[in-house]
């Protein structure tokens, strides 16, 4: 497989073009935004809780940015459907990184966790659950809007 | 120093120089399309460093043995190149720097500091590079001034007439504009923002970074109070540049860094500021990298910075018409006879950072984002471009690669 194929694999482009999970959640019970200022990669994520209060229901997500970002995030609202706000949050990102199964340099690294980035801070904030200092970090890079 | 001046630039012959040229990547030979970034190095400017540490080295303008006064002179020598390359009165209004934006700190902290107050306006423009813009910004809060921006058009023109207007009856204390745009590659006409500034009482501070490695700087035709220049656009080292300011407006200012070196006098009370350049270089100075500078100046000079303005002026016509070519593609900024080589552009569909990531698979390195130009960005309507930008080892056979790797884009996200 050419170099080009593999980074720019079928399933990513076609995440890209066709995202799963797009649009904004009205009403949610979570939410947060962020940013990756480097290129400019924007991701807002929105979550809807089942009756437990704690299963993630429904996922919705809006951005722009590169391929890597937007079918990364795109797969993350796949991965995530129907699972704990507490196993989303402890969510190690190579699990993500594994399913996205391409070759990533440092800085396309950081279009590839977006998503998840936002995510976790999301839950954070509705739940309450830990923010490993990890992702507190990344969070200030990414300039990850801490506001509602 | 081993280049024969020519009428006209031979960029294959040059390249020779260069030796990051040598290597491959993904297996082919590196299309370096990024030079408005940072230029590549020439051997003769890698040489004179290496000859001035194993031959001159020891700290300045302190050491009374002989191998201090040959470092000593090493810099003085390097500064009258800076002086001369554009045409400063005199060696001292030349000040070391890291780069342009520390030029530009110091004017902003020293200067305005000390003169800024509320009621007092620093003039901009959307155009700025952030190192032209985030500290006039920046010390205007601090300072309670008033911070102002001058619109653009989308292909660079800075709207000139609308300088009167946007002043209004208030105090403009600083303006504060880039000479050549790092986006669009468009040169503003400084000497008539400068004449504007001077006569409202103002200031002018013209950042000069990605003018100076493209075209003959003259600051005495331009007619700013202060001129930043950066190393390592202009095949200089990273880590040197210099600022040029009118010595009776250095002479009035407060120093910027204090410490060893800039001093008269030190006293437990009190301590007084020595001469110019001195009083702003404090600290040992980057001595192999003024040197380095000083030889990438005769290597400019050598080739001509004519001649060098002239060959990107063809290179950008050749980039764009073989861009034309190419559907969805689009390009801002001014026709190529006004422009350094620089040619932003966008894929319609594909991001910016995809287009470069899918480039660099061949080894053709360009610039994806907003080039520290947010706000020229926002007026553009964009998050981000592509950037591809030529220097004087550029070679027509390089942008055919990047016009190949374009239609490699466009097939690959099918649009």
């Amino acid at each position: 497989m050419s170099e080009l194929d593999q980074l720019y694999r079928e399933v990513i482009l076609d995440h890209y073009k066709n995202p799963r999970g797009h649009g904004a959640l009205e009403p949610h019970h979570a939410h947060a935004e962020g940013q990756n200022p480097l290129c400019g990669d924007e991701v807002s994520i929105f979550v809807r809780f089942a009756e437990d209060g704690e299963t993630i229901d429904e996922i919705g997500f809006e951005g722009r940015g590169c391929a890597i970002s937007q079918a990364a995030t795109s797969m993350l609202t796949e991965m995530v459907k129907g699972r704990k706000a507490a196993d989303v949050a402890a969510l190690p990102k190579d699990e993500l990184l594994e399913e996205i199964g391409i070759p990533l340099t440092p800085i396309r690294l950081k279009c590839a966790i977006l998503g998840l980035g936002v995510l976790k801070v999301a839950l954070h904030r509705a739940k309450g659950t830990p923010l490993p200092e990890e992702w507190q970090g990344l969070a200030d890079e990414l300039q990850i809007d801490d506001e509602d | 120093m081993a280049v024969t001046p020519a009428a006209k630039l031979d960029a294959q012959k040059l390249r020779a120089d260069f030796p990051i040229f040598e290597q491959t990547f993904h297996g082919r030979p590196l299309a370096f399309l990024d030079s408005a970034a940072s230029s590549q190095k020439p051997r003769q400017v890698l040489d004179a460093m290496t000859h001035f540490y194993e031959t001159s080295y020891a700290n300045v303008h302190r050491g009374v043995y002989e191998l201090a006064e040959r470092a000593t002179e090493g810099l003085e020598h390097a500064r009258e190149r800076c002086r001369a390359f554009v045409n400063a009165p005199a060696a001292h209004e030349i000040i070391f720097v890291r780069n342009a934006t520390e030029a530009i700190n110091l004017v902003a902290y020293a200067w305005g500091l000390a003169n800024l107050g509320p009621g007092d306006v620093v003039l901009v423009t959307e155009l700025e590079h952030h190192a032209n813009f985030v500290p006039w910004q920046y010390i205007a809060g601090k300072t309670g001034a008033e911070f102002r921006m001058l619109p653009v058009e989308p292909d660079g023109t800075l709207h000139l007439e609308q300088l009167d207007e946007l002043a209004g009856d208030c105090n403009v204390k600083v303006v504060a504009t880039g000479y050549v745009s790092n986006v669009l590659g468009g040169a503003n006409d400084v000497p008539r923002i400068a004449a504007w500034a001077h006569e409202r009482g103002a200031i002018h501070v013209c950042d000069a970074a990605q003018a100076a490695p493209h075209k003959r700087v003259d600051v005495q035709a331009l007619g700013s109070d202060f001129v930043a220049v950066s190393g390592h656009k202009m095949l200089g080292p990273s880590g040197i540049g210099f600022l040029w300011g009118r010595s009776e407006i250095l002479r009035a200012m407060d120093p910027f860094m204090t410490g060893g070196h800039m001093i008269r006098r030190v006293r437990e009370n009190e301590s007084t500021w020595g001469e110019l350049p001195h009083k702003f270089e404090a600290g040992t100075a980057p001595m192999a990298e003024a040197v380095g500078l000083g030889a990438a100046i005769d290597y400019l000079e050598a080739v001509g910075l004519e001649a060098i303005e002239q060959y990107e002026h063809e290179l950008v016509a050749y980039a764009l018409d073989r861009l034309a070519e190419i559907p969805g593609v689009t390009t801002w900024g001014p026709p190529p006879e006004r422009r350094a080589g620089i040619v932003s552009f966008d894929v319609e569909g594909v991001h910016p950072h995809d287009v470069a990531q899918i480039l660099d698979l061949d080894a053709v390195a360009i610039r994806a984002g907003h080039h520290c130009c947010q706000p020229l960005m926002h007026r553009l309507g964009v998050a981000a471009t592509n950037r591809a930008s030529f220097y004087l080892y550029t070679v027509p056979e390089e942008i055919d690669r990047l016009a190949a790797g374009l239609w490699r884009v466009k097939e690959t996200f099918g649009v």
